[in-house]
């Protein structure tokens, strides 16, 4: 009788889809069975979201069963996760079922967590207060804004990390275009609320994204840490007792990972699993590994990171599962598309020691994209995606991109913020 | 990298002062810190400061508002009254930590 063994996949997003299909085709199936596991079958488009407010796509379009992403020979388990229990190398089920298994992969993500904020899951939630980081509260945003006749839209950030950490900033230009579109901009004040000191996390990046917000009249409350929502008075109020009025709030809520990290002790302070940043090994764990928005990494919580992540993870765990070292070398490399409204995008491409900066990508001096400056191509490049993601990415298909960042084709520039 | 001298202790710190040798402080040195930037410590405030000492050198990095509010049982609140307008950062600068970096 031959040996089998089982890698268990949590989570069939983006990570734990490309990881299985990418170990399906170097793992032997008479020695290795892989297991999939998720709350449902409904694998969503998530970059889609952003434009789903605005008209941009059909719900429908941005969904497709998780089972037809996967490939033959991985086998998908809908259930709930109860717990891992990592000394019994075994997973628990809510509905009581255990799958044991001899290598975990934990890619169940960050999801949007409304509840911890308070006030915002009140009488005012998608009525007043919308998030657009889920189907239902983009779709639900769509209407908002159709139905939106001027006023004080505020655009929030509640904590960070998040998912998509450009995403709110594209929102706010993408809102403004669609007011300027609508005839309706001198009705609308805009403003953008954020914890962090600027428009963006990283020097060069904000400065730019900052006067991008400066140039559409968009005012900036920086260093905004929220406290509560005063649902009656429609005002965010911060711990140092700030208030921001708002007739429409988008905000973006507390990012955590999934409760069943926690409850397993695997998690930090927002269930998120600490990994080494290089390997994606769980801290103090041989058989563990955090792939995704689920791991810890102090880079951007993107699909981009978790495909160049899961390119180093599969070469390190066949090393890793055959006795050897593991040599490759995780950088946290990550980018992203930022639309700017009027059919432009910018590009940023950065990892865990370099900022974005500018330049051309992927290609020195020709790109076909610019980093860090508005173009038509950029938007072009964020809309053609989709297409990639479901038919190359997802597959685990060669994308011609390095999987490490390059400083080819970026350059410094000589004056900082 | 830049030498400073705070009271009478020569250590390195970064443009924005921050010290970037964890060994270069002590207590001492953080009321000093604290001080420069208009705050008195009392024990409140060396229970923050003294999990952000403890925090970083398993984490290898600053530890967030968030994390400091969750793991030291003090709430967010509180640190804003203690360590006013930028908490996080201010903690920082008075632990000798590196600035906490926005997760991009």
């Amino acid at each position: 009788m031959v040996e089998m063994r089982r890698l268990l996949v949590l989570g069939g997003g983006t990570a734990g889809t490309i990881v299985a299909n990418k170990l399906r085709r170097r793992l032997d199936r008479r020695h290795w069975q892989i297991t999939v596991v998720d709350q449902d079958d409904v694998h969503v488009y998530q970059p889609g979201f952003l434009f789903l407010p605005f008209g941009g796509h059909r719900p429908e379009e941005l969904v497709k069963p998780r089972r037809r992403q996967l490939a033959a020979g991985v086998e998908l388990v809908l259930g709930e996760v109860d717990r891992v229990e990592p000394a019994a190398n075994a997973v628990a089920l809510a509905d009581g079922g255990r799958l044991a298994y001899d290598y975990l992969v934990i890619a169940t993500g960050t999801t949007p967590r409304p509840d911890q904020t308070p006030g915002m899951l009140g009488p005012e939630w998608r009525t007043s207060i919308f998030d657009f980081y889920t189907l239902d509260g983009a779709v639900a945003l769509a209407q908002a804004l159709r139905e939106f006749d001027g006023g004080r839209l505020v655009v929030h950030v509640v904590d960070t990390p998040i998912k998509c950490p450009v995403a709110p900033l594209e929102f706010a230009f993408l809102a403004e275009a669609c007011f300027r579109a609508r005839g309706m901009r001198d009705r609308v004040e805009l403003v953008y609320a954020t914890p962090l000191p600027g428009a963006f996390t990283k020097p060069i990046a904000s400065a730019e994204l900052g006067s991008m917000l400066e140039e559409r009249k968009i005012s900036l409350e920086a260093d905004f840490v929220v406290e509560r929502i005063d649902d009656e008075a429609k005002t965010l109020v911060s711990y140092d007792e700030r208030e921001i009025g708002f007739d429409l709030l988008v905000t973006v809520p507390l990012n955590m990972g999934a409760d069943f990290v926690a409850r397993s002790g695997l998690g930090d302070e927002l269930n998120y699993v600490p990994v080494d940043k290089h390997t994606l090994l769980a801290k103090g764990y041989e058989n563990i590994f955090a792939i995704g928005d689920a791991a810890n990494l102090p880079t951007s919580k993107a699909g981009s990171v978790a495909h160049f992540a899961v390119e180093v993870f599969t070469e390190n765990f066949l090393a890793h599962i055959a006795g050897k070292p593991m040599t490759g070398r995780f950088d946290g490399h990550a980018n992203c598309f930022v639309e700017a409204g009027d059919g432009q995008a910018l590009l940023i491409d950065f990892n865990y020691d370099t900022e974005p900066l500018p330049g051309a990508y992927p290609l020195p001096g020709l790109g076909p994209f610019g980093l860090l400056r508005p173009s038509a191509v950029n938007h072009w490049g964020k809309v053609a995606f989709r297409w990639l993601y479901w038919h190359a990415l997802l597959p685990g298909h060669p994308i011609p991109l390095p999987a490490h960042m390059t400083m080819a084709g970026k350059h410094q520039p000589t004056t900082k913020e | 990298m830049p030498v400073t001298t705070i009271g009478t202790t020569h250590v390195h710190v970064d443009a924005e002062g921050f010290l970037t040798d964890y060994d270069e402080w002590d207590e001492q040195l953080g009321a000093e810190l604290a001080a420069r930037i208009g705050i008195q410590m009392t024990e409140a405030h060396w229970t923050a400061i003294r999990f952000l000492r403890t925090d970083y050198p398993e984490q290898g990095e600053t530890a967030t508002l968030r994390r400091v509010s969750t793991l030291a049982d003090i709430p967010i609140k509180e640190l804003f009254a203690l360590f006013p307008k930028k908490p996080a950062k201010k903690m920082a600068y008075i632990a000798g930590l590196p600035k906490p970096r926005g997760c991009v």
